[in-house]
């Protein structure tokens, strides 16, 4: 199964989490891999040491201790500070990655400036990524809505990088040309 | 796996314009296949010689131990009607018939008597999620409901290969995606092969594997079966 990095600020997500009431620890680990955490659960340690952080900062209070079964869990809440800074982080947009200095892109000039095949370095590259949206397409199928939209966004970056894949194959001889000078 | 059709050295050319140029693929019982490559790159050639459209200049077309290249014209029509469903990307339902009877048009032109024919074409229908528009003609539906027509009257004479030329071309991501479900998912079920053309890397996704095809020659990138 092809592994989904959600690159996303835990605290936020914690803090978000948080807006709809108090909660300890183990709850909001349950509720962030619920929402978010897919192939990648948190541990409790980043848990934790996001919460302490959270609390020295000033954007989330202790609110009390929850009695249970096991041993007695700490609550947290958010501040009004911490909604102040969740309400910057939604409006704040995310820089846009350019992606300029590519991996794939390297591996191309070197195979060619080593008289290596770079078709087949592209056709390597366009099967790996082909497999992994052939992954992420059955996970879809079998999925909820919320998996459903985290595969699209993997797909349709998978799908950019392909269709660069494919206009540097047909663009090959010119590139050639260009960095035999 | 049993290879069900194949081909083998195709040579096609329309007028001073090489199309194929040694094209070579081989399709297996029950699977989806993807043929990629760029436009003009011959891969709507080579499903058209696949499926005994267009006639390839040498080369041969083996389907289930036939040579489709040296059957006489009726010979492949009646292979085309039997045993073969297609699915395009545009104008492939006839206007004037209601939805309903452009699906069961195959099995009507096979000799099976109407009500029977309508009788199988609905299931088709419901299970391609159209079966609300069965009497409208296709100029009343969308475009996602036309395709998914098309897919139907494709799987209703229980084909063994399903031909799809860039069937989601025409649609938006989320019908074509719906479109391509409801194909891979029927055709699995049903046990038919599904050969299909597109550029897009999201549709070919759904296939088992891919067979890239540039400048007229076609390669097997990846076997996932």
């Amino acid at each position: 199964m092809v592994c989904i990095v959600l690159l996303m600020s835990i605290g936020h997500a914690l803090l978000g989490l948080l807006e709809g009431g108090p909660r300890h620890g183990y709850d909001l680990k349950r509720a962030y891999d619920e929402r978010f955490g897919q192939d990648r659960p948190l541990h409790y340690g980043q848990v934790y040491s996001t919460l302490s952080r959270l609390l020295k900062n000033g954007l989330v209070s202790e609110a009390g201790v929850e009695a249970g079964d096991g041993p007695e869990r700490k609550r947290y809440a958010i501040t009004d500070a911490g909604v102040t800074d969740v309400e910057r982080w939604l409006g704040t947009p995310e820089k846009p990655e350019p992606y300029l200095q590519n991996t794939l892109y390297a591996k191309v000039v070197l195979a060619l400036l080593s008289g290596r095949s770079a078709t087949e370095v592209l056709d390597t590259q366009r099967a790996a990524h082909l497999r992994a949206m052939r992954d992420l397409t059955r996970r879809k199928v079998d999925g909820d809505l919320a998996d459903q939209l985290i595969c699209d966004f993997a797909l349709f970056h998978l799908e950019a990088d392909l269709r660069w894949l494919e206009l540097t194959a047909a663009r090959l001889d010119a590139l050639a040309e260009e960095v035999a000078r | 796996m049993t290879t069900l059709l194949s081909a083998e050295g195709l040579h096609k050319s329309f007028g001073k314009t090489s199309a194929l140029d040694g094209a070579g693929i081989a399709i297996r019982e029950g699977e989806v296949v993807a043929i990629m490559g760029p436009s003009g790159s011959g891969k709507s050639t080579l499903l058209h010689c696949l499926a005994g459209i267009l006639p390839p200049d040498s080369g041969t077309v083996t389907y289930r131990g036939q040579d489709l290249t040296a059957m006489t014209d009726n010979a492949r029509s009646e292979l085309r009607r039997t045993e073969f469903g297609f699915v395009f990307q545009f104008g492939q339902l006839v206007p004037e018939l209601t939805c309903l009877e452009n699906v069961a048009l195959p099995l009507r032109l096979s000799g099976m008597k109407r009500k029977d024919a309508e009788r199988a074409s609905r299931d088709w229908m419901e299970r391609l999620e159209v079966d609300t528009v069965a009497d409208q003609r296709p100029g009343e539906t969308s475009g996602g409901q036309g395709q998914r027509v098309a897919v139907a009257r494709a799987l209703v004479t229980a084909p063994k290969v399903v031909f799809a030329d860039e069937p989601t071309g025409a649609l938006d991501s989320l019908n074509g995606e719906r479109v391509m479900h409801l194909l891979t998912t029927a055709a699995r079920e049903t046990g038919a092969a599904v050969v299909l053309v597109t550029h897009e890397a999201r549709v070919a996704a759904y296939s088992d594997r891919e067979v890239v095809v540039r400048d007229g020659r076609s390669r097997d990138v990846e076997f996932v079966r």
